[in-house]
């Protein structure tokens, strides 16, 4: 269960690493938010379950679900949120051939 | 006013989280003094709940639920509470906020602690709602 738990956070940290990575290293407002929303997420996921399959089948484990399934629901909500916000506003997308923004 | 963008999404998202964090915010309120979190703590999670509506649905749907002069007036009772509450002991013998000498018969001195913090962590949540929600609502007044 410990090496199973110890996977588990491990490709948690992995994820939140490269979304990091992505957060300073790609170019535009689109690209980041979509690095922060997919990967943080599922780093997010994946580091919970490990917490709980780390404490065992105790009222921890729960908690730590039930905050699994609020980030599951709330990240991807507000990323698409701030996304369209900047796109109805008039935010200009990244391309080659003009680059910063 | 700044207006929002409509987005089915983020308002059923919003429908589906504001009770959860208004329980959550409870919670927080009454478990103030066994664990982590407290009056103020509470209130910070309850107005962000109600600012989550305004931001999501709205200026009337959200007013609805939280008109402005009433968070206002949360706030004003909030404080009103703390300081009264304060203010009975000094008059039944003790010193501000001695929870200790609150005038409840039958009551012994830990539990009347127990009371005493209780009612003043309410009084600050309610404080600290109303004053969060009025300075949100006064600054997206101001942009017209």
């Amino acid at each position: 269960m410990t090496i199973l738990a110890a996977i588990f956070i491990l490709s948690g940290v992995f994820f939140m690493t490269v979304s990091c990575l992505g957060l300073i290293r790609l170019p535009d407002f689109y690209s980041r938010t979509h690095a922060v929303g997919k990967s943080e997420t599922l780093g997010a996921i994946l580091l919970l379950i490990g917490l709980a399959l780390h404490n065992g089948f105790v009222l921890g484990s729960l908690k730590l679900l039930i905050i699994l399934v609020f980030v599951a629901i709330a990240n991807p909500t507000a990323t698409h949120a701030i996304c369209r916000a900047a796109l109805r506003s008039g935010l200009q997308l990244w391309t080659r051939s003009k680059p910063g923004s | 006013m700044i207006t929002r963008y409509e987005s089915p999404i983020v308002e059923v998202v919003c429908r589906v989280i504001v009770p959860f964090v208004q329980v959550f915010a409870l919670y927080v309120i009454t478990h103030g003094h066994y664990g982590p979190g407290g009056g103020f703590q509470g209130g910070v999670i309850l107005a962000a709940s109600f600012l989550l509506l305004r931001l999501c649905l709205g200026g009337e749907l959200a007013h609805q639920k939280l008109p402005p002069r009433l968070a206002i007036a949360l706030g004003a009772f909030g404080v009103l509470l703390y300081g009264l509450t304060g203010l009975v002991p000094m008059m039944a013998g003790g010193q501000y906020l001695d929870y200790g000498h609150l005038p409840i018969p039958g009551v012994s001195g830990a539990e009347l602690r127990y009371v005493g913090i209780l009612i003043v962590e309410i009084g600050i949540a309610f404080g600290v709602l109303g004053i969060m929600v009025g300075i949100f609502d006064n600054l997206v007044e101001r942009q017209s």
